[in-house]
């Protein structure tokens, strides 16, 4: 198994879980960030400080969310390793109150 | 001293880091990258790096140790050196280091176990889980401990990760364990262990629970053992989360109502237990039976069985020189500069669980690595010329109180010869469990 970054993600990109995470299995591109499954050691530390609740174990991912796995193993693959926080995007906090969190 | 060591110490500040277990590999690792020209010390009071992560994690978690791949990587950092086999506080005190170096930063972990503070408590057969877990992860501290696994039940105290640890262990068949990198001599002991059933004792009701979602699943699938809910403790009000936005959570109730429904079937049971408070422990020359209150309708229950593993929380074992908080169990800190009181011990941090107590998982290290590192060099400019000692100066009277320091490549040379030791086995690695052992494989 490996952790996903999925839709939540897009337009914050919080990056609170590039600080926590112990094996820098984080990549970036100007929406969000991608887990890299093969270097992700299943730790869960990401889960409780995205502040939208954007990652999620693959097994836990609803049907409609599972093309996500796909899509982080794809886009880790073809983007730089984000080595510590960004800001969030503009308009970040704004799309947080959306999602209700 | 490798040239590297002495390129980036050469006018650049000079840094202890006491502890080489994840928070103190993240706060190097921060210190490092910061661009301020500085070196780091890293000390250990064993000859192997990884803290928890080699004595804490499971045997049969591998992949979470793959994390020590980050750690070795931050270990070859030019700047960065390994003093293995020196102990804070018995080689070295705290004063010294502090008037050695420019900051030294306490990263000691959580180390002794929490007492429950009932009578019986250290009947034998009664243990602390940590003591389990040190002895079964090969600790060398730990390794004469002595677990008698000759009852038919056990039960662990405490619903959290550690507790769940202790219980899957307990719960696996030899077989199940015989390829990862638990100890041998903890192996041996397992393999003849007549325990049928464990419980998993908690006071709180099951959203309350401090195991995570992952580690119960590991419940689902274990060869010979079924796990199961007493439904005398639950309601099925229990198993409905209270914030539906916590899939975390979700997952982990939805798992406790499965476990509920299980018809069983294996040889072995362990069964999860909720809202008991223990009170005693009984029995005549060794533990016979826990006494518990239910939380709920204050009534009385006995549990029989031959061990009881308590784990219910570590704190930090006090240095000194370093004040302590007692109610958090950690050195006393302001957000990462150690403090007397209000007033803050210059040049003196704390990171890890030795700051804000055993919480988290791995990765919370690193965030907190990187918030005392910042303190750190926050503070670095108005320290400039306080020290009075010098680390090459330090590390050569080392020399002279201890039989070895260990460095970096002795841990290569260590580590691979564990593994070396592991193969035949189809094990990743067979453990030394004794310093002297550990030793003289540097030298190999």
């Amino acid at each position: 198994m490996a952790y996903v970054v999925t839709d939540n993600c897009r337009g914050c990109r919080y990056t609170e879980c590039v600080t926590v995470c112990p094996v820098e299995c984080f990549h970036v591109d100007e929406k969000m960030t991608y887990i890299d499954p093969e270097n992700c050691i299943d730790c869960g530390g990401c889960v409780p400080v995205c502040p939208v609740g954007a990652i999620e174990p693959d097994y836990r991912l609803a049907a409609d969310k599972k093309f996500w796995i796909d899509v982080n193993r794809k886009r880790a693959a073809e983007t730089p390793i984000l080595a510590a926080r960004l800001p969030p995007l503009p308009g970040a906090d704004a799309r947080r109150q959306e999602l209700g969190r | 001293m490798t040239e590297s060591v002495s390129d980036r110490a050469a006018g650049g500040f000079r840094i202890a880091v006491i502890g080489s277990g994840p928070s103190g590999f993240y706060v190097t690792e921060a210190l490092l990258r910061s661009g301020t020209p500085l070196a780091v010390d890293m000390f250990e009071r064993l000859p192997v790096p990884y803290g928890l992560v080699r004595f804490g994690v499971a045997p049969d978690h591998p992949k979470l140790k793959l994390v020590t791949a980050a750690f070795d990587r931050i270990a070859t950092t030019p700047g960065f050196r390994f003093i293995g086999g020196v102990a804070v506080g018995r080689d070295v005190s705290i004063d010294e280091l502090r008037e050695t170096y420019d900051a030294v930063v306490l990263a000691t972990g959580a180390d002794v176990s929490r007492s429950l503070d009932v009578p019986g408590e250290d009947l034998p057969g009664s243990h602390h889980a940590g003591d389990f877990v040190a002895w079964y992860n090969g600790h060398p501290d730990y390794r004469d401990c002595h677990f008698d696994l000759g009852c038919e039940a056990a039960t662990v105290i405490g619903h959290g990760n550690v507790a769940l640890d202790v219980a899957r262990i307990l719960a696996k068949t030899a077989d199940e364990l015989r390829r990862t990198d638990i100890a041998a001599h903890a192996l041996e002991v397992l393999a003849e262990s007549r325990i049928r059933e464990i419980h998993v004792v908690g006071r709180g009701r099951p959203p309350q629970a401090k195991f995570s979602a992952k580690e119960l699943r590991d419940f689902l699938d274990l060869e010979t053992c079924d796990t199961t809910i007493d439904s005398r403790d639950v309601v099925p009000d229990d198993f409905v989360p209270d914030n539906p936005l916590d899939p975390e959570l979700a997952e982990k109730l939805a798992l406790l109502g499965t476990l509920s429904q299980q018809t069983l079937t294996k040889p072995r049971r362990c069964s999860f237990r909720f809202g008991l408070s223990p009170v005693a422990i009984k029995g005549r020359s060794r533990m016979e039976a826990i006494v518990f209150e239910q939380q709920k309708s204050k009534a009385i229950e006995e549990l029989d069985c031959g061990l009881c593993f308590r784990s219910i929380g570590r704190q930090t074992i006090p240095l000194a020189g370093v004040p302590y908080d007692n109610l958090r169990g950690v050195h006393a800190n302001i957000e990462g500069r150690v403090a007397d009181g209000s007033s803050v011990i210059a040049g003196l941090y704390v990171c890890g669980w030795s700051k804000r107590g055993p919480s988290g998982t791995i990765g919370t290290n690193r965030g907190c690595g990187m918030a005392t590192a910042e303190a750190v060099l926050a503070d670095l400019p108005a320290r400039r010329g306080r020290r009075s000692g010098d680390p090459d100066a330090l590390l050569a009277r080392l020399r002279q109180r201890v039989a070895r320091i260990v460095s970096y490549r002795d841990w290569v040379a260590i580590d691979a010869a564990e593994k070396r030791r592991g193969a035949p086995l189809g094990k990743p690695r067979e453990k030394f469990v004794s310093v002297a052992d550990m030793l003289a494989a540097t030298d190999a």
